[in-house]
């Protein structure tokens, strides 16, 4: 490897991550762990829209549903951030004004990041310059792919100083990389370019986050806080669709790298229709019953 | 700059709620005999306590049989070797172990939360390890029954006769199936002697037999405790002796067999070797030794007992057990988020301690995890050793509980030749990223079962025994049947 990392970027075994991921999967989540488990999701996440038909009435829902996303009595608190296209973000930012929720906008030439540099990071800018306090860039798979390290380094790097103050989150489109290794590398490699957040996937394409990948992600994480004293987040983004999927992230979390990650600052889920599941799993604790979808609004 | 050392918090903030496995079993107060076919009470009427380790308390009473007793079951077993079992095609006597092996998935859920009650072990395991592998053994030699003559080649398989087996208390249900299986499957009957402080669900599997519909006496189960074990493997007519359990006691069964017809196999302790090299894959490793040594708190015949690190990961892989241990569960067996149970028995849980003291006597460093442990039953938290040498009590006796020894190594020579530092040879797990390292030192490890970049794997197409005092013969795969028949 002509490129050298500051810290060790250990090898990962496919059968022996996948395994320990569905250990995490057998915890048994029930009464207040659980409401308290979902409620704790629905604060860290990032309610998202990224498609090529969002106008600015489709955002006005998602940012509503982001402020209170249930009836009051349910006693659900808001989501973490609101995720939208560049173009959307003066609009979202209007929309949150006053709740203190943030706008994220992806950048960098989102999702296949496949643009000239100085493209990617005038997106960057002017994102940032509409408001958003945080970016999710993508990284450039093919040129990682390659080896070119050294490359994709600098360019994550670029990128956080393009951001100024907004918040970094880097996304590696796992499905695209394949290999643990290479998410254990990339990792590692984004988080010294200067990444606060590292995140599976754009949602675009399949798979998505999985847990042994989050897993691998969350390790990276820790060791390089137990190493430096920096902590740095984590987002699985895409394929999170159930509360259940949803609670089985937070259990990896919690035992992997311990209560301090169980917050929205070091935890985010990126995904549009894991909500909805969520609503009706907390509206059962008040209700006593399982109400029908249709009783609770979208995004 | 001085800074804190970053620290993980494992404790406060959002966790588990209890939740217990619900107990509608129908376990009986009082356990029977199964002798010929029927649950029969022992004929000096006396019964023993079956405790709940994980809370001090009375089970249940079981039927403590006597040499009177094991007399009629071999007889039985004879009978029904004569007269049924024996001349009975193979493909009616794999139908059999089919339905037994269904029904045993059917009552998989009521079995393992017996077993976890009896035995104190986390009802995850007990679920997803002991019930699962058990229906798969009866499944797998079941294929077998009507297969012989292609498991041997040339020869013309017969049955021994009467199998007089005894059982240890750590896997009672999945024990059972090991050797009744492949017993029935080339023709045998037998006699089996569950341990004495875990019965119960051996009862639960003869009524399962009855259910098959297994003719009378093909499987009787006297339950009691050692002395009752000697008089079945023991008895004259009893042609075929198979034995998991302590090395000690299996010298005594070898030395007792001698000049006899028996045929004899002995699965016995061990002091697997888990070899950490620094290119391993770190985290999986990790994973890795907690599962070797900590499954079943550790009461494994094949536990990764004795952890050897290259010296260059010792400080770092150490620190990362120290967190992980942390992160593992004590209590209630029956919780399903329990990750480690209860100490077998009173008596197991004082030889633990004993050679915990023996550790810290010799000048080994130990370290614990933190866990709160019950009031009542027997418990032992999660610990390891440090600093241990070779030479070291804990290095080289089998603790048979949730205590680990760490050592270090620094050549793959040095490694092999530690790993073969032991009375003992029942398995091994080597830790690399390269491929051809674990080949070579495979062949060098005398271990009957080594696992690469993984540990504790079973399936019942495998076989699975000793080198060296951890026994002889195997069981599992088409070598299992190798004991069962005469060629």
């Amino acid at each position: 490897m002509p490129f050298a990392l500051k810290f060790p970027v250990p090898r990962v075994d496919q059968v022996g991550v996948e395994e320990r991921s569905v250990k995490f999967t057998k915890r048994s989540i029930k009464n207040d762990a659980k409401s308290e488990g979902l409620k704790m999701a629905v604060s860290m996440m990032d309610l998202t829209t990224l498609e090529g038909a969002d106008s600015k009435g489709k955002v006005t829902h998602l940012c509503r549903k982001a402020r209170q996303p249930m009836q009051a009595k349910y006693h659900c608190p808001p989501c973490a951030a609101v995720c939208v296209y560049p173009n959307q973000v003066p609009h979202a930012v209007k929309e949150l004004e006053g709740s203190g929720i943030p706008v994220a906008s992806v950048a960098t030439g989102f999702p296949s990041g496949q643009y000239p540099l100085k493209l990617r990071l005038a997106d960057v800018k002017d994102a940032v310059n509409s408001g958003a306090s945080e970016i999710d860039m993508v990284i450039s798979r093919g040129t990682f792919l390659e080896g070119g390290l050294a490359e994709v380094f600098d360019e994550i790097a670029a990128v956080k100083e393009a951001c100024g103050k907004a918040h970094l989150k880097v996304i590696f489109e796992t499905g695209e990389l394949q290999t643990y290794d290479n998410v254990r590398l990339v990792s590692q490699l984004s988080i010294e370019a200067g990444a606060d957040f590292i995140k599976t996937s754009t949602g675009k394409v399949s798979p998505a986050a999985t847990l042994p990948v989050t897993l691998v992600m969350v390790e990276t994480v820790r060791d390089h806080y137990l190493a430096t004293g920096r902590k740095i987040g984590v987002k699985p983004a895409g394929g999170i669709r159930t509360a259940k999927q949803a609670l089985q992230y937070l259990v990896m979390v919690k035992e992997t790298v311990g209560n301090d990650w169980l917050t929205p600052e070091l935890f985010r889920f990126g995904a549009s229709s894991l909500l909805g599941d969520v609503e009706l799993q907390l509206a059962k604790f008040v209700d006593g019953n399982y109400q029908s979808a249709d009783y609770f609004s979208n995004g | 700059m001085s800074q804190a050392k970053p620290q993980l918090k494992f404790e406060d903030g959002w966790d588990y709620a209890p939740a217990p496995e619900s107990t509608p079993v129908p376990l009986k107060s009082k356990y029977e005999l199964f002798i010929n076919g029927k649950f029969v009470a022992p004929k000096n009427g006396r019964y023993f306590r079956s405790v709940n380790p994980a809370t001090g308390k009375q089970l249940a009473r079981i039927a403590k049989a006597e040499t009177v007793d094991v007399n009629a079951a071999v007889r039985s077993a004879r009978r029904a070797y004569e007269k049924i079992w024996g001349p009975m095609p193979g493909s009616e006597r794999g139908k059999y172990l089919f339905r037994i092996a269904r029904i045993i998935q059917e009552k998989a859920r009521e079995l393992a939360i017996l077993e976890s009650m009896d035995g104190g072990k986390p009802i995850k395991e007990s679920r997803d390890v002991d019930l699962p592998l058990a229906a798969a053994h009866f499944f797998y030699y079941a294929g077998w029954a009507d297969k012989l003559d292609y498991a041997f080649p040339g020869k013309s398989p017969d049955p021994v006769g009467v199998a007089g087996q005894v059982i240890p208390w750590n896997f009672p249900l999945l024990m059972a199936a090991w050797k009744i299986a492949p017993a029935l499957a080339c023709g045998n009957t037998v006699v089996l002697k569950p341990a004495e402080t875990t019965s119960v669900t051996a009862i639960h599997l003869a009524e399962i037999f009855d259910e098959a519909g297994l003719p009378p006496g093909v499987v009787n189960i006297v339950t009691g405790a050692g002395e009752i074990g000697a008089a079945v493997v023991g008895h004259p007519d009893v042609d075929k002796v198979a034995f998991t359990g302590s090395t000690e006691v299996g010298k005594r069964i070898a030395a007792a067999a001698v000049g006899t017809r028996k045929k004899l196999t002995l699965e016995l302790g061990g002091k697997a070797a888990n070899i950490v090299f620094e290119d391993a894959p770190m985290e999986q490793a990790v994973e890795g030794v907690i599962n070797g040594i900590y499954f079943n708190q550790g009461h494994v015949c094949c536990a990764g007992s004795r952890l050897l690190l290259q010296e260059s990961i010792h400080d770092d892989f150490v620190e990362r057990l120290e967190r992980r241990i942390e992160t593992l569960r004590v209590g209630d067996p029956l919780d399903k988020n329990t990750d480690i149970g209860a100490i077998n028995s009173k008596q197991q849980l004082g030889r633990i301690t004993k050679l915990i003291g023996a550790g810290i006597d010799e000048g080994a460093q130990l370290h614990t995890s933190s866990a709160d442990l019950p009031d009542e039953g027997f418990w032992c938290r999660p610990s390891f050793f440090t600093g241990v040498s070779a030479s070291h009590r804990i290095a080289r006796e089998e603790i048979f509980g949730p205590v680990l020894s760490v050592m270090t190594f620094r050549t793959p020579a040095e490694a092999v030749a530690r790993a073969n530092d032991t009375c003992y040879g029942l398995s091994a797990g080597i830790w690399t990223d390269k491929g051809s390292r674990i080949f070579k030192m495979a062949n060098q490890i005398k271990a009957g079962v080594i696992w690469g970049n993984t540990f504790n794997k079973f399936d019942p197409t495998s076989p699975f025994g000793g080198f060296k005092e951890s026994g002889f013969g195997r069981e599992g795969g088409v070598q299992g049947l190798l004991p069962y028949v005469r060629l």
